[in-house]
């Protein structure tokens, strides 16, 4: 390790994963560790904000514990802690706050609060080294929806946003009605991958006016429940996979398409993906030939990057080093956190 | 020997620094502002102002007030407790917040009860008593700790017939149905002792480190008392129990 590299234990716990990471110079991750809570909540059929919390404090220190011992850095010798400030559930973001911030304190180490949403983006600049600003990014999840141009490390405008539903909260709420439960993204991709027609049912695409670039999905999900419905009054027995499929093409179809509509008027040339719906295999491989179409160069993490993680948080952390960026002792968690603001 | 005690179970954000028997600093905010922005910033004033920033792995233990109490509040001192231990490599004790409580009115006569605001219409609570013949600062427990109404808890204090000390941001809402019913002599602790200290967290964190009872950062836990919304609601849906009984013995 040469001094000039810069070492960040990074942690993060806005949702249902409790996760940490060490990571060199925001592009190599030494190790990352996640913790995912997603069978305690099946039952719920989502998250349950007391009850991940109450996971997260039970989990924090050994996750944290086995990212340190991983990456082979002593934690003395790491240059920053990173935790995830906001925004997502203010419960469990407090539990890695409050942790992340006593070690700062403990070690007289800086500490740096990190945008869940710029840890996503930052995901592709672990998975993809060559890749600078500027680009495009779609950022899709179970909890944000947001089309951003990256104008540099840590600049961010949002060109387009979600005026409803996030597309991965569309995807719980279908596969629910469905009766395929939670998480809905995975169980929708695996079962669309091998059978569905996703043409066989003509759901509406979202429609939003006023601005060019923003996604509706409520819409489209009370299309399916009507249909649901519909069928169900009919006595018609429901093809399930057809469903999904046509389902998914909807959601995809929207968010392609605006997406690409921003490609051509801006001019990217550069587009990445981020979030966990980016690991979609649909979602990337319709956004792949709309962009190779356009000769629009495509970038997106593996699926453990995509996934809530601390790696991503660790990347995004090291531009906000760099610039010198710091927290203070009385760093909160800010579960509206808007992405560009700053705490 | 030297304890940092951590208190943030209720409105009261406290910070106390516990030094071979003496506190050597203690700084308490009773204010709305949330404990994740107040608490490390006074745990550093203390360290600082007491020139023990630079030797806190001198510490011998983290006692923090693990329940009950704010769930968020538990939370925040229990993230900021681990934080420190597993930085500094130094055990956490974890006290629950109610007989620490009732230390704030150690040589009171008869019992001390600790009243915190559970909603629902209960308070957190338990019965201590202090053996001022051997000058032990450690609460004894007459009744175990738990969430009950305050004509149940009445009809305990009326049954065992003592004089009874009151505390806790419990006792506004408490007040009403105390006059009411209660039949011993009471009185309400004046303002100056009738909230969370965590001098009373290191004090007895120091006792229990010296019975053994450390735990790593990993192991230490909080004790609700209650389980979430989600779980209560599904338990009453399918008649399963929640694993938790809204009470816990204090006899250690």
């Amino acid at each position: 390790m040469s001094d000039k590299d810069v070492t960040i234990l990074a942690i993060e716990s806005s949702c249902d994963e409790t996760a940490a990471a060490v990571v060199r110079n925001g592009r190599e991750a030494l190790s990352g560790v996640i913790s995912t809570q997603i069978a305690l909540h099946k039952e719920y059929g989502g998250v349950v904000p007391e009850i991940a919390s109450r996971k997260h404090i039970e989990k924090i220190t050994p996750v944290v514990e086995e990212a340190v011992r991983m990456s082979g850095v002593a934690l003395n010798d790491m240059d920053a802690i990173a935790v995830t400030c906001g925004p997502g559930l203010v419960g469990p973001l407090l539990v890695g706050v409050s942790f992340a911030k006593s070690i700062a304190f403990a070690l007289n180490k800086p500490l740096i609060g990190v945008h869940h949403i710029e840890g996503h983006i930052a995901a592709n600049f672990v998975a993809h080294p060559q890749l600078e600003p500027p680009f495009a990014c779609l950022v899709v999840s179970g909890g944000h929806t947001h089309l951003v141009v990256v104008k540099d490390y840590g600049e961010y405008e949002i060109i387009g946003r979600t005026r409803d539903d996030a597309a991965g909260e569309a995807y719980d709420k279908v596969a629910r009605a469905i009766g395929l439960g939670y998480p809905g993204g995975p169980k929708i991709d695996r079962l669309c991958r091998e059978q569905g027609d996703p043409l066989s049912i003509p759901f509406p695409q979202s429609k939003v006016t006023g601005t060019e670039y923003d996604f509706s999905f409520s819409g489209l999900k009370s299309a399916v429940l009507n249909y649901i419905n519909q069928m169900e009054m009919k006595g018609e027995a429901i093809d399930t996979a057809n469903l999904a499929a046509s389902f998914q093409h909807a959601v995809v179809m929207s968010l392609v398409n605006k997406t690409m509509h921003a490609v051509e008027e801006y001019g990217f040339t550069r587009l990445a993906l981020a979030g966990g719906v980016a690991s979609n295999s649909y979602l990337r491989a319709k956004m792949k030939e709309a962009c190779e179409e356009r000769g629009v160069q495509l970038f997106y993490p593996e699926p453990l990057l995509c996934t809530d993680n601390a790696v991503m948080i660790g990347s995004a952390a090291y531009y906000e080093y760099m610039k010198g960026v710091r927290h203070g002792y009385d760093l909160n968690a800010y579960p509206g956190l808007v992405l560009g603001e700053k705490v | 020997m030297m304890i940092l005690g951590i208190e943030s179970a209720g409105t009261v954000a406290s910070v106390a620094l516990l030094l071979d028997g003496s506190i050597l600093a203690e700084y308490s905010l009773n204010t709305k502002y949330t404990h994740s922005q107040t608490l490390l910033p006074m745990i550093d004033e203390i360290m600082e102002r007491s020139q023990m920033r630079n030797r806190m792995n001198e510490l011998d233990a983290i006692a923090y007030a693990a329940g009950p109490g704010s769930f968020t509040g538990l939370r925040i001192g229990g993230a900021c407790a681990k934080g420190l231990g597993f930085a500094l490599k130094k055990p956490l004790v974890a006290v629950p917040t109610l007989p620490a409580m009732a230390m704030r009115c150690w040589g009171a006569q008869g019992v001390v009860a600790p009243l915190m605001d559970a909603r629902r219409g209960q308070v957190y609570t338990g019965i201590y008593e202090f053996d001022r013949a051997s000058k032990s600062p450690e609460p004894a427990a007459l009744s175990e700790r738990e969430a009950i109404a305050v004509d149940e808890l009445c009809a305990k204090l009326n049954e065992l017939g003592r004089p009874v000390t009151f505390l806790g941001d419990g006792c506004d809402v408490s007040r009403q149905t105390i006059e009411m019913q209660l039949q011993v002599p009471y009185v309400f602790a004046p303002a100056h002792m009738n909230r969370q200290s965590a001098s009373c967290v290191a004090m007895l964190g120091a006792i229990y480190f010296e019975k053994g009872m450390a735990e790593s950062a990993a192991e230490a836990g909080l004790d609700y008392l209650r389980p979430s919304q989600a779980e209560r609601v599904k338990a009453e849906k399918t008649g399963q129990s929640t694993g938790y009984d809204n009470k816990k013995n204090d006899a250690v």
